[in-house]
């Protein structure tokens, strides 16, 4: 399947991903309302790790066996059988943070809305390429089968 | 024909796992409950009212229809001739197998109390227990959780926001004392003891009061307590009742091998009653949690249609959130003397705090309290015994992450 991979070498820790990320997933999509109007603001489902020059982002990895699944006691993640995606089903979850524990890459994050959720990378479903890629200035992200 | 008994995690694991490799084998599910499978863990939010019944289904409608499962609910299974290949149920129907999955679960432990019998007295395990309790608590306006471990902490979250007044009183000197540390332990008293709890710890109930209906209970020293409920919310042994004499090796829980076959070959065993190999000892424990219960059902369905698959060991951990304060633990939490390095770091304001623990320097366990973000990360290096010796000091800090790993290491795990 196709999935996001970073290059590490050309990321300048601009975090647009997070940006474009938090407006993918806001309810009007659109920037200024996004950050401004709709409170709390959606969190990232990337996170850009920095150290001195060296940085680069990180996203949920939709492993074949994903650990999150098993450990996910409501039910509330799974695997789309058409795209191998690791869905998560904001309706089931009740926020025990299973996944939190279990999650290698430290890719889903506490959601602060409202409801105690968990969020993740769900590879914008409604795009072509996903929004954190589209919008990366260096093409330090790439979607694409390895 | 592959049988389970059982129908919870481990169940829904092997049935998941056997579907990945196989449309055709027989798979039948006999449970002594009547529902279809739905998630135990989530009793506690039911009782609280933050899920209603929809939720609590751990799988859609149709799983069973589209893993072309049949099911058997509310059949009790009494025991099983191994000789025989068959399964024995209550009405006296008999279910040939070729193999057999037992995944029972746990039961839950109900020491001898006086007057446990009286009508008010609960244990916390099934969804019928939630329904109980929910309608009991509806008048009631005291209650005492025997227990301070996560399903007695459960039980007195959901409780408290009903607005029942709960009395938790814990054998060990601190709640939690399995899965947390001291340290952890203390801030979730001082937590719960903030949000009106009331903690009694060292001490037990040896007297359920009241003629037929609990009145309040007396403690071992001597102290009575006024209430309307008592939920005995100790823990869970392994239920291995059904055995029987099916001459299935058993020790706490039943004894399985890294494919977890049992001492009879085309009998396996897993979840909660259980007893297989541990990670970080490589001894033969029960560890009844979740996402231990799903992947020994996995390993056990994969192995029992051929496919081989070898159990990489449990670890024991516990992500457990009580009234807004969120901990997570895994591993060893609480290291005996030797050459174990500790490393801690508590900041009073945020009542955050975190530990590991390192034998050579490989992490041993996580302790995370209210500051649980990427936890995971540390998880996983407990899992796969990383050495950490070039980033150890790191390990604490609130944006650790693959950032201070060694290059090689860290672009092997991100280009996966």
């Amino acid at each position: 399947m196709k999935k996001i991979y970073v290059k590490e070498e050309v990321c300048i820790g601009c975090r647009l991903c997070e940006i474009n990320c938090i407006v993918e997933h806001s309810k009007s999509k659109d920037i200024i309302k996004a950050f401004k109007k709709e409170i709390p603001r959606p969190v990232a489902r990337v996170v850009v790790e920095e150290e001195g020059p060296l940085s680069f982002a990180v996203q949920c990895r939709h492993c074949d066996e994903p650990p999150c699944l098993e450990a996910c006691m409501g039910g509330a993640l799974s695997k789309d059988p058409r795209t191998g995606a690791v869905v998560h089903d904001k309706d089931k979850c009740v926020g025990c943070w299973m996944c939190i524990m279990v999650c290698p890459y430290g890719a889903i994050m506490r959601a602060k809305d409202g409801k105690k959720i968990a969020s993740k990378c769900d590879l914008c479903p409604d795009r072509e390429k996903p929004a954190c890629v589209d919008g990366c200035p260096n093409e330090a992200l790439v979607f694409e089968e390895r | 024909m592959n049988v389970i008994i059982g129908n919870s995690a481990a169940a829904v694991g092997a049935i998941e796992t056997i579907r990945q490799y196989d449309q055709k084998e027989d798979i039948v599910v006999i449970s002594k409950e009547p529902y279809r499978v739905y998630s135990r863990p989530l009793i506690s939010y039911f009782l609280a009212g933050k899920v209603k019944s929809p939720q609590m289904y751990y799988r859609d409608t149709d799983f069973y229809k589209s893993n072309n499962v049949r099911t058997m609910l509310g059949k009790t299974v009494t025991g099983i001739d191994s000789k025989k290949q068959k399964v024995i149920l209550d009405d006296g129907e008999k279910i040939s197998y070729s193999k057999l999955l037992v995944a029972t679960g746990g039961k839950p432990f109900v020491p001898p109390i006086e007057g446990s019998w009286k009508e008010g007295v609960f244990t916390f395990t099934t969804w019928d227990d939630a329904k109980a309790l929910a309608k009991a608590a509806r008048t009631a306006e005291e209650a005492v959780v025997i227990g301070g471990g996560m399903i007695g902490l459960k039980a007195t979250e959901s409780l408290q926001m009903l607005d029942v007044g709960v009395t938790v009183v814990e054998l060990a000197d601190r709640v939690l004392s399995l899965s947390l540390d001291e340290k952890a332990s203390r801030l979730m008293q001082k937590h719960l003891k903030n949000a009106g709890v009331k903690i009694i710890t060292e001490n037990t109930v040896a007297e359920v009061m009241g003629r037929n209906k609990v009145t309040g209970v007396r403690l071992k020293d001597g102290t009575q307590i006024s209430c309307d409920m008592v939920v005995i919310a100790i823990g869970v042994v392994p239920n291995t009742d059904l055995l029987g004499d099916a001459s299935v090796k058993c020790n706490r829980g039943i004894v399985v091998n890294d494919e977890m076959q049992t001492n009879i070959s085309n009998i396996y065993a897993g979840g909660d009653v259980a007893e297989a190999t541990e990670l970080l000892s490589g001894e033969k424990r029960v560890i009844p949690i979740w996402p231990v219960a799903y992947n020994q059902g996995s390993v056990a369905g994969s192995n029992m249609i051929g496919e081989s698959k070898v159990y990489q060991g449990g670890l024991s951990m516990n992500s457990i959130e009580i009234l807004g304060l969120p901990t997570i633990s895994v591993g060893m939490t609480n290291p005996p003397e030797g050459d174990f390095k500790v490393y801690t770091k508590y900041e009073s304001d945020k009542m955050a705090y975190k530990k590991v623990v390192l034998k050579d320097d490989v992490i041993m366990g996580s302790v995370f309290v209210n500051s649980i973000d990427r936890a995971g990360i540390i998880t996983d290096l407990i899992k796969n015994k990383v050495n950490v010796r070039r980033f150890k000091s790191k390990l604490l800090n609130d944006d650790f992450g693959y950032v201070f790993f060694p290059q090689k290491e860290r672009l092997e795990k991100l280009g996966a």
